[in-house]
């Protein structure tokens, strides 16, 4: 990469909203940070909440949105992070903690397998496929009898005084993971985007056939993606069924709670936008915050919102934004633009023809 | 002897399954639709046979004349006013209006009629049984629905060669822009597959009420065994459909035989088996 030569025109990833939008993104980072002092026990507990489905939408975005891979299997992740943690607690006596790495290792060498069997499926068959794997992950952990097979076990009160000392304490640790773990993650999706891999990936969701022309591994990028996010998810897991201390093979491989809310996080923020889920994760905490006393009334509506947004508007409340506004948030764009000239020369005067083509990455589902 | 009443069984179990994956397979054969709220349409069907068989005083074999005609006009509305603007190249609107569809009717049905486990009462058919001689004997009811799930894939396959709807449902499938040019109206086309598909389904959910317990929760499980046995019996085959809804009930009670836990468990196995070994399924329609 080093060695091309000198082009007249550059890529260049931000635009004036990104410069923008970024900034304040992080003022409301530091904000985050530091809820303990400006908020109470529930607060808290609620936010870790936020923080975990917008890390699971994310990494579901960055699978469904930028990989063309529409899983609706993602709790098998969830939920073997989760019995990955209560393992390691309860049978090796390890800090609870350590668990949620070896949850994102596991999760991680679990894809490939997983990846090997359901990536024969293609398009919708895959979604039903790893919904299948799920299933058999949930009905293996119904037979692990050392965690309480079916009807699940708890960490007893040693594990949980083992995470910090006193119960303000292992909340606040418990809130800064939380963050930091979603942080962690978003972090890892940007990287990915801005890498030669998030351009490849881009190709791949405008026009598979034409990117495997072009000299795209599809298959292993696509692999490789499904690995990162699996782990991402087992990580979220495990830090999930930590903070609530009790486990069951239901609750942790949950499809309603792990995919189908996941999944309707993404759609309403915006499938295929890397800021989409986060709006979405907090369209959805408000929504539950005002209707949750309905009972499944509640979650009826929820399902008529999806399917009015995904026949309306399918880009999400943010694609709205995004493409009437020109918004983003994150540097992710691809542009031409020219080098800085040498002095006493003209910019190339075919650059703003250029600009128009290349600003790709943070489009939609432009297929 | 357990072992052969266990595979028997099995077999007869399979018919429903056959069932539920014919008419998975119809749309996804005419319209390369996934309907995510198959599971969630037969139970569905089943609360409708219980509140017919309620409200009428008759049985659920007599409620399959109101029952099929209700489920395929909710069809047709359904693919006419919904499912057909969510359909074009891209997967994902589909596939996620499905998914959305499926919490509705599963959310109302809790609303409508609680989480209470329910049961169609079919009166003394239910406990008949035919002595195969050997001590091993079979229901009736089981055999009735086994041969009625025979008689509806010949049937779907009868219609599919041998009708102008048939040709019609082939000609979309095959190029529905070529198939519009030839003045066929691909919405109402579609509309009739999904008409047909959830007839279908009402069946599969009437001998599903009288088979077994069920409640709102149980959809999603039926979508996977339907789906389990279309990708077993290989894409685009409706016998080979049939034959992998048997394989997966034979496989389901030999495992509910080693035990109970392992029922499901097995029907899955065997369905990663046959993904990872013939992932094109075991009796893929041959192409001609």
């Amino acid at each position: 990469m080093s060695a091309a030569p000198a082009a007249p025109a550059q890529v260049s990833h931000g635009t004036r909203a990104s410069r923008i939008g970024l900034p304040l993104f992080l003022l409301l980072l530091v904000a985050l940070a530091a809820a303990p002092w400006w908020t109470d026990r529930q607060g808290m507990r609620l936010l870790g909440e936020v923080y975990a489905y917008a890390a699971l939408a994310s990494l579901w975005n960055l699978l469904a949105g930028y990989s063309g891979l529409v899983t609706v299997g993602q709790q098998a992740f969830v939920g073997l992070g989760a019995y990955v943690l209560f393992s390691a607690a309860l049978l090796f006596g390890v800090n609870p903690l350590w668990g949620i790495p070896a949850a994102g290792l596991l999760g991680a060498l679990a894809a490939v397998p997983v990846a090997a069997l359901t990536f024969r499926l293609r398009g919708a068959y895959f979604a039903i496929g790893t919904w299948v794997v799920a299933e058999v992950f949930r009905l293996l952990a119904a037979q692990f009898t050392a965690l309480g097979g079916g009807s699940g076990t708890s960490l007893p009160a040693s594990v949980v005084a083992s995470i910090a000392s006193g119960r303000a304490a292992r909340e606040q640790l418990l809130y800064w993971l939380a963050l930091g773990l979603a942080v962690l993650i978003l972090a890892a999706i940007l990287l990915l985007l801005r890498s030669r891999h998030g351009l490849a990936l881009a190709a791949i969701r405008d026009n598979e056939v034409a990117a495997r022309s072009c000299g795209i591994e599809v298959d292993r990028t696509r692999l490789a993606v499904f690995v990162v996010a699996s782990g991402g998810a087992a990580m979220v897991g495990a830090l999930i069924f930590l903070q609530k201390l009790r486990i069951s093979p239901d609750a942790a491989f949950s499809v309603n709670d792990w995919t189908a809310l996941v999944i309707f996080i993404a759609v309403i923020g915006g499938i295929g936008r890397v800021e989409g889920p986060l709006i979405g994760t907090a369209l959805f905490f408000l929504l539950r915050e005002t209707l949750s006393q309905l009972g499944s009334l509640y979650l009826m509506v929820l399902g008529a919102v999806a399917i009015a947004v995904m026949l309306l508007a399918p880009r999400g409340l943010w694609g709205v934004l995004a493409d009437r506004l020109g918004w983003q948030v994150f540097p992710l764009a691809r542009r031409l633009e020219p080098r800085a000239p040498p002095l006493g020369t003209a910019p190339p005067p075919t650059t703003r023809h250029a600009l128009a083509g290349a600003d790709h990455e943070n489009r939609g589902d432009t297929r | 002897m357990e072992w052969v009443n266990a595979v028997i069984q099995g077999v007869l179990l399979g018919g429903l399954y056959g069932l539920f994956a014919a008419g998975l397979s119809l749309i996804f054969g005419v319209m390369r639709l996934v309907n995510i709220a198959h599971g969630d349409l037969i139970v569905l069907a089943a609360y409708l046979a219980l509140v017919v068989t309620g409200s009428l005083g008759i049985g659920p074999l007599p409620s399959l004349l109101l029952v099929v005609p209700l489920m395929a006009a909710i069809g047709y509305g359904l693919q006419r006013l919904l499912l057909n603007r969510a359909l074009g190249d891209d997967l994902l609107p589909p596939l996620l209006v499905t998914f959305g569809l499926s919490v509705i009717i599963q959310n109302g049905l809790l609303e409508a009629f609680s989480a209470d486990s329910q049961r169609l009462q079919a009166g003394p058919i239910e406990t008949a049984a035919l002595p195969l001689g050997g001590g091993l004997a079979v229901g009736v009811l089981p055999l009735l629905q086994f041969v009625v799930a025979v008689a509806a894939i010949a049937g779907l396959q009868l219609l599919s060669w041998r009708t102008p709807l048939g040709r019609a449902f082939r000609a979309t499938a095959d190029d529905p822009e070529v198939a519009r040019l030839m003045g066929l109206d691909n919405r109402h086309v579609f509309a009739l597959a999904m008409a047909l598909s959830l007839a279908v389904v009402a069946l599969a959910g009437v001998f599903l009420a009288v088979r077994t317990n069920f409640d709102p929760a149980i959809g999603p499980a039926r979508l996977l065994f339907g789906f389990e046995a279309v990708i077993i019996g290989g894409l685009g085959s409706l016998w080979g459909t049939l034959a992998g809804g048997v394989l997966l009930g034979v496989a389901q009670s030999i495992g509910a035989q080693i035990d109970p836990g392992w029922q499901i468990l097995a029907g899955h196995l065997l369905f990663l088996l046959v993904l990872a070994v013939r992932p094109e399924g075991l009796f893929p329609r041959l192409r001609g």
